[in-house]
């Protein structure tokens, strides 16, 4: 079994801001939009040199997301920023109609998805997001776990043409994806070997997920981890490869139950190989104020959780 | 073109918005017939526009309409300022046509470049339009149009305070002033008190068309409304219109917002407009 380890822990959004700006000395189409959140999303430095491709919207998202769809017609490539949750149920209806239905090519990026943005509770922790994003006719949906995947793809979706949804969080996560790692949309990432239970996992539980393969390893359970980094469209025959060999899944992702990578996967394992799955999800409900640490182990987002979840899903077999 | 040719067009215009509504038993006449001089003059006089069409329309001037609904004026102008055929206005609302209920870019019909419909998107596109224009150093201009009732979605709002606060001088928004929407008149329905005020306490430019539906007033306003841009202010025009023009039965009511005329009060909305340049 591979180990992972790493030697620091940083932040997504961080992950986010230094592929903008990669892109933005690279790409002289890529334009940036964002609503009052600037530092938040980490964007200051395409600001600073880019300014003239820098767009400060303000408070007004809806707006905002018009705009992108209209810099798109003359050929750019408009990156919104702002949080999870105003970045997707706030502009709903903008992002269905401007941009997906008219096949814009807007990248939005979303920060502070899931519990762990923290203390600031329920009003900014989205858990539906992926729901409703996957659900837009061809609209990608991203969810990368850490620093370095979160910057390699930031610069793929500018090469793929229309529109993205990439998720991102708050809190700094342990960084163990390669550096230069290339990000391919839709290609999942095996990241351990095993045979007794696949774990499917994305965002910021890919690396629970890994915590937890150490202790079932221990335990003398052969735990196969998958980084699903890419919920839409969904590498099914990744999915369908390790579940052949170990019979069951477990699905891990800060996100509700409805509407989540848990059911993308379910779907693809009903119509064709159904063994058993069990989910480590938030159970349909808004979070709460706390610190990451805390709401994931409150709300089932962590490795313990998965190792109860893979010992369930075994038994079922 | 001459003011005789402009007004066959209109009177075609009228028709073909007629027939197609008809023709489905839906669609919005209404609104389409008050804008019908509008589109006419904006396509045939006022925009400098490519022979083939292309979505990032470059080096041209573009129009996005957000009062989707009105979409029978839109394919009748477009289909007969040669985007695509007229014979392709039969297939109006049907089923695998280009011509949606509401236009889309999604089935590819030439002269579109957003989907509009669900109201209140169109002027922040516009000024993403125009914003990349400024960006590609292209000169040309970026026109939209907006129903008044349509100014109750909040959205337009922010498009508006943005517009001015960063000197998008490079639109011209023009505003459907009718006075009526679905459930009566703009007054009764949410009272929006005074639009031309509202825009100048915005910082717009507002140019007023007090005949929106002469051809002559629209070209004169539109002018004045161009020489207004490149001044770093956005530009508004408010369009004065009747909604049902040209068919004294749908004049002066909202009841033809949303309905199509039956066999006979076609054949009377047809005789009051004769055919000029031959029906699709």
């Amino acid at each position: 079994m591979k180990t992972y380890t790493y030697t620091e822990k940083k932040d997504t959004r961080s992950g986010f801001g230094a592929g903008l700006t990669e892109l933005g000395r690279k790409n002289k189409d890529v334009v940036a939009l964002c609503a009052d959140l600037t530092g938040s999303l980490k964007m200051n430095q395409f600001e600073k040199e880019n300014p003239e491709r820098f767009f400060q919207i303000g408070i007004a998202e809806a707006n905002m997301m018009g705009i992108a769809a209209g810099l798109t017609i003359g050929g750019k490539i408009p990156f919104t920023g702002t949080f999870a949750n105003f970045s997707t149920g706030r502009v709903y209806d903008q992002i269905r109609q401007s941009i997906a239905y008219s096949g814009k090519n807007v990248k939005i990026c979303a920060s502070h998805a899931g519990v762990t943005l923290g203390e600031d509770g329920a009003t900014h922790q989205i858990l539906e997001d992926i729901g409703l994003m996957k659900m837009l006719p061809g609209m990608i949906v991203i969810n990368p776990c850490d620093y370095n995947q979160t910057k390699a793809a930031t610069i793929a979706i500018a090469n793929h043409y229309g529109p993205v949804y990439l998720r991102f969080g708050r809190p700094a996560v342990p960084v163990f994806t390669p550096e230069n790692k290339i990000f391919e949309i839709g290609k999942a990432i095996k990241l351990n070997e095993g045979n007794d239970v696949t774990i499917a996992a994305t965002g910021h539980l890919v690396w629970e997920a890994l915590e937890a393969a150490k202790e079932l390893n221990s335990l003398g359970i052969s735990a196969e981890v998958i980084n699903i980094h890419t919920i839409k469209p969904l590498d099914e025959s990744a999915i369908l490869k390790s579940v052949e060999k170990t019979g069951c899944l477990v699905s891990a992702e800060e996100h509700n139950y409805y509407g989540g990578l848990g059911e993308s996967i379910a779907r693809v394992l009903v119509l064709n190989n159904p063994v058993p799955q069990e989910f480590v999800a938030t159970n349909d409900t808004f979070g709460e104020s706390g610190t990451p640490s805390q709401l994931m182990k409150k709300y089932g987002l962590d490795s313990d959780t998965i190792i109860k979840k893979v010992e369930k899903v075994i038994a079922r077999k | 073109m001459s003011v005789t040719q402009l007004n066959n067009l209109t009177t075609q215009v009228r028709r073909d918005i007629l027939r197609m509504v008809h023709k489905v038993n839906s669609g919005h006449p209404g609104g389409s017939l008050g804008c019908t001089e509008f589109l006419v003059a904006l396509y045939s006089e006022i925009l400098t526009t490519n022979k083939q069409f292309e979505m990032d329309g470059v080096n041209e001037d573009l129009f996005f309409l957000s009062n989707g609904h009105i979409s029978p004026v839109f394919y009748s102008v477009l289909a007969r300022s040669g985007y695509f055929p007229i014979e392709e206005l039969n297939t109006f609302r049907l089923l695998d046509s280009r011509l949606q209920g509401h236009p889309t870019t999604h089935e590819g019909l030439p002269g579109v470049r957003i989907a509009s419909g669900s109201l209140g998107q169109g002027m922040s596109v516009a000024i993403g339009a125009a914003l990349t224009k400024k960006l590609n150093n292209d000169i040309h201009l970026v026109y939209s149009l907006h129903g008044d009732g349509e100014l109750q979605e909040g959205q337009n709002w922010e498009a508006i305070m943005y517009a001015s606060a960063n000197k998008i001088d490079n639109v011209i928004c023009t505003i459907d002033l009718n006075g009526k929407q679905i459930d009566g008149p703009t007054d009764d329905v949410l009272n929006m008190g005074n639009i031309k005020s509202k825009f100048e306490a915005f910082d717009w430019k507002v140019v007023e068309i007090d005949n929106g539906n002469d051809l002559e007033s629209i070209l004169k306003g539109m002018k004045v409304a161009k020489s207004a841009t490149g001044k770093g202010v956005p530009v508004c025009v408010l369009l004065k219109t009747i909604m049902g023009n040209g068919v004294d039965f749908m004049m002066h009511t909202h009841a033809w917002h949303g309905k199509a005329p039956n066999d006979e009060q076609l054949k009377i909305a047809l005789s009051q407009n004769p055919e000029t340049l031959g029906d699709y």
